[in-house]
């Protein structure tokens, strides 16, 4: 804002050069035929043309109005702090909202009497400016946006002296050391987040299963059995491996469920797929088969899309589908992506059973589970 | 009504107190006297900074019981259903506010609520700029600082919504680890610095709390201030009118009656936002329960602004994913990284750039105050239209499980519609919009030519009937005689000199680029050269 301006006196218009209370030119006055009053008596801010008044019985019943819904603002205000009171958290008494209907009705009180108070203020609000207030039609003059060719030479000019005069542009030493200077102090807010985590070396590709872990069904510390599965052919059981951490309510940390929960899938002898002859990975003599135990298969549930359990099993076709983004597997074919955008299969961890009877695992996944990220391979 | 009044001893005193130190009587009168144009579709902008106003009340009363933290313990507190369930104290803390804080309930709601209107606003504000042509020198800038506040806006619902780490909060946030993972050779260091370790850890909520109310907000309030201040130092854009022109600005001043007018509006929007929270539930995390890695549930939904990136995740395809054969082989996982980075940087990228291309293709360098009718722009209007149809398609796709259980249609084949719609209908809304706004145009024109259509039949002595034109209104015959011929500079330079010599310019490649651009963004306009407004004086003989 330039003290070039002059917003200030055209917002006016030619209201500047007219002493207050006297008419302007006739020419201006054509519009205002609605006007309740004469322009001899436009007293306003601004200019008698562009101030559209209301009829004075307008007005009075817009202040009527208007107060009105004050009144009924002012009701609701009132009405929540009322209802605030009305319902006490759990210790102080009933009834209280921390039953959750009576929640529920607190919270269509308490919001009801707010929005009462808010609407009715703007309602008011609203009347005041539409019936009581003008209607006004203001021109203005948008500024000018560039300087004049003067005030940017004349800017331009001084700026170079200056920088010249100080020194800058004429001592390269010390110009580029200061440039110098600040680089590695550029470089150190980068380098201090190097803490936010360790790296991730080998961490993502491993799990807490092996050989001999037995599993709990997820949510339980009941252990695994194959006969779990074999009163149900078509089964599908979620399982954990059998830890007992200390310090974590499940005896098993978040990070170690994302990362090694298991879908133990129970598939009839006439419905296995070619592909689970294929070797688990390159170059392995093991097969997908060979890691099954008597009908039992065991793969990842984390999607190795993005990471969502894929959770949906669908019994009749043996397809476990990701309900995020749907990606959907064949459990009987080494669980390989039969659609979606999963990038690969579900990596299977191999399976037998312990000399008590319990199911167990016989070593870590085929592959690192999870979503699949640069270095899975590797 | 004649006589002003005197202000207030008290007030003069205020005033005078304040004007001692900062002499502020001229700067004071001019900004009270500023001008806002009258048109609803200016207060879209009002509705985004009111509700912006409102989330950061409710975020503060929010803060005062949250506690941010993935520590686990087994809930004891007053909601009956979830007592001896493992959760973090994040989830337990929100339960509180539930269940346990007088309007506690009512303010996460108020706070998802206003989260919603934010960012709805903000796009609707956005396209109304866009099909305006508002964006156009000198509000160049101004534009840009629009889409950082919006792209800031969904990264702060985002992180907001992961905060209370209910069921389908956390998977939020799984998805997005998911995404970091995918980055070539960075991902899974990317991932393990902003999570402190592997998913889900025992960072991250703290980190995505101090970066939902401390870092984002400041930067979002710093950017709305500083488009607040280039929108009132610019002024707003205005509809074409009568005393409109790009040096003259009408309408209501800021003092009394616009301040009254927004003050009411804000009350309003306040009032709506209240009154969503009070009778609609959202978000109700006590009946999702807490965060496991190992549970989901079906006809998950993200917020609506995050829909458009959850529908391409889906209707992707992994059939561009490939390995590179190097070592052990490294994947570049498309079906993850196109719709998680390529998707949204397009959609974002080509907003940004629009305003820069535009220019380009028609030279035009001059201050544009009066705003565009967006059929007098076919071209861009057309575009728009196209990314609104791209990016609604994607948006529904993210729900398209819903959809294919209201309707019954195969969950798969919903997934190929929409890959289809993804590429056809952006194409197909470019092209019948394109042809609307030009038999809008043309339109205009024959009202100009010959007045509107009023409705009544005469009939003539020879037995003819016709529809008697009539005269439009002074307002709109002005409208429409103002109409902006679409030019280009590019196609006023000759493609050869007068000895037939081609104009270096428009041979080469980025310059014939341009005229073809030129052709293609000027050549259907509908001329309205020579048109003469119709003056009522040829109803007889010409009326048809």
């Amino acid at each position: 804002m330039t003290e070039k301006n002059t917003n200030d006196k055209n917002e006016a218009g030619a209201d500047d050069e007219r002493v207050v209370g006297t008419p302007t030119d006739t020419t201006e006055v054509v519009s205002e035929k609605t006007s309740a009053h004469s322009e001899s008596e436009h007293d306003g801010p601004y200019l008698a043309s562009e101030t559209h008044h209301r009829p004075e019985e307008q007005q009075r019943r817009g202040e009527k109005l208007a107060a009105l819904w004050f009144i009924i603002a002012l009701l609701g205000g009132i009405g929540f702090l009322v209802s605030y009171f009305l319902f006490p958290p759990n210790a102080a008494g009933e009834p209280s909202i921390a039953d959750p209907q009576i929640g529920q009705f607190s919270n269509m009180l308490l919001g009801g009497t707010l929005t009462l108070a808010m609407f009715g203020i703007g309602a008011g609000m609203t009347v005041w400016a539409r019936n009581v207030m003008p209607h006004y039609e203001v021109a203005s003059p948008y500024d000018e946006l560039p300087s004049s060719e003067e005030e940017k030479s004349s800017f331009s000019e001084f700026f170079m002296k200056s920088a010249d005069e100080s020194g800058f542009t004429k001592r390269p030493l010390m110009r580029r050391t200061l440039i110098a200077a600040m680089l590695p102090l550029g470089l150190a807010p980068v380098v201090l987040l190097r803490d936010t985590g360790p790296l991730p070396g080998d961490q993502l590709k491993e799990t807490r299963w092996v050989d001999g872990m037995r599993m709990y069904v997820e949510g339980t510390h009941r252990y695994l059995r194959a006969e779990d599965l074999e009163n149900d052919p078509y089964g599908m059981i979620s399982a954990l491996p059998a830890l007992d951490d200390e310090g974590y309510p499940h005896g098993i940390s978040l990070v170690d469920q994302a990362k090694s929960v298991i879908l133990l899938i129970k598939v009839p002898e006439e419905d296995w797929k070619p592909g689970m002859d294929e070797p688990v990975r390159e170059g392995s003599d093991e097969t997908h088969m060979n890691w099954t135990h008597q009908g039992i298969v065991a793969y990842s549930k984390i999607c190795t899309h993005v990471g969502c359990p894929a959770a949906l099993y669908e019994r009749t076709t043996h397809r476990i589908l990701c309900p995020c983004h749907q990606s959907t597997f064949d459990a009987t074919d080494a669980a390989k992506v039969v659609f979606g955008p999963a990038h690969r299969a579900l990596p299977q961890l191999p399976i037998g059973v312990d000399d008590e009877g319990y199911l167990v695992a016989r070593g870590d996944f085929n592959e690192p589970t999870g979503p699949t990220f640069w270095e899975y391979r590797g | 009504m004649s006589k002003t009044t005197q202000a207030p001893k008290a007030l003069r005193g205020v005033g005078n107190y304040i004007d001692d130190r900062f002499h502020l009587a001229k700067t004071g009168e001019k900004n009270l006297r500023k001008v806002f144009p009258n048109h609803w579709s200016f207060m879209l902008g009002e509705i985004a900074l009111y509700s912006f106003i409102i989330l950061l009340l409710s975020g503060v009363f929010l803060t005062l019981w949250f506690k941010p933290s993935m520590m686990e313990v087994v809930y004891d507190g007053s909601y009956e259903r979830l007592q001896g369930v493992p959760m973090s104290e994040a989830f337990a803390s929100t339960l509180h506010i539930n269940f346990d804080v007088r309007g506690g309930l009512l303010m996460r709601q108020i706070h998802h609520w206003a989260a919603l209107i934010f960012v709805a606003s903000l796009v609707v504000h956005m396209l109304r700029v866009f099909f305006t042509g508002a964006f156009r020198k000198p509000r160049e800038i101004n534009w840009l600082i629009g889409i950082a506040i919006f792209t800031l806006a969904m990264v702060e619902g985002l992180f907001g919504y992961s905060l209370p780490d209910d069921l389908p909060s956390g998977m939020g946030v799984r998805i997005l680890q998911g995404v970091m993972l995918a980055l070539p050779l960075v991902g899974s260091y990317i991932s393990m610095f902003l999570f402190g370790g592997e998913f889900p850890g025992e960072d991250i909520i703290t980190r995505l709390y101090m970066l939902h109310i401390l870092l984002i907000p400041a930067l979002l309030l710093a950017l709305i201030v500083a488009h607040f201040m280039i929108l009132w130092h610019q002024k707003h854009t205005q509809y074409p009118g009568q005393q409109r022109t790009d040096k003259t600005v009408v309408g209501t001043p800021m003092f009394p009656a616009f301040a009254v007018k927004a003050g009411g509006f804000f009350f309003f929007t306040f009032a709506v936002t209240a009154g969503l929270s009070a009778f609609v539930q959202i978000n109700p995390i006590h009946l999702f329960g807490p965060f496991t890695p190992t549970s989901i549930t079906s006809g998950l939904q993200p917020d609506w602004y995050m829909g458009f990136m959850e529908g391409s995740l889906r209707i992707f395809p992994n059939t561009l994913d490939f390995t590179i054969p190097i070592g052990d082989g490294y994947p570049i996982v498309t079906a993850v990284l196109v719709p998680g980075l390529v998707i949204p940087g397009l959609i974002f990228g080509a907003l940004a750039l629009w305003p820069f291309i535009e220019q380009w293709i028609t030279g035009d360098k001059r201050a544009r105050n009066v705003a565009d009718r967006p059929r007098n722009a076919p071209t861009r209007t057309a575009l728009g239209v196209a990314g609104i149809t791209f990016y609604g398609v994607l948006w529904l796709a993210g729900s398209n499980d819903v959809l294919s259980e209201t309707f019954s249609i195969d969950l798969y084949l919903t997934t190929y519609i929409f890959r289809v719609l993804a590429i056809a209908g952006p194409i197909v809304g470019y092209i019948i919009t394109k042809r609307i706004c030009l038999g809008l145009q043309r339109r205009d024109r024959e009202t100009l030519e010959h007045g509107y259509e009023s409705g009544i039949i005469q009939q003539l002595p020879s037995g003819e009937f016709i529809e008697v034109h009539k005269e439009s209104s002074a307002e709109s015959t002005h409208v429409l005689k103002e109409k902006p011929a679409l030019t280009s500079t590019a196609l006023e330079e000759p493609e050869t000199d007068d000895k037939g010599v081609e104009n270096p310019d428009a041979r080469k490649g980025m310059g014939k680029l341009r005229r073809s651009l030129a052709h293609w963004y000027t050549k259907d306009d509908v001329s309205f050269e020579g048109v003469e407004p119709f003056r009522g004086h040829h109803t007889q003989d010409e009326g048809h």
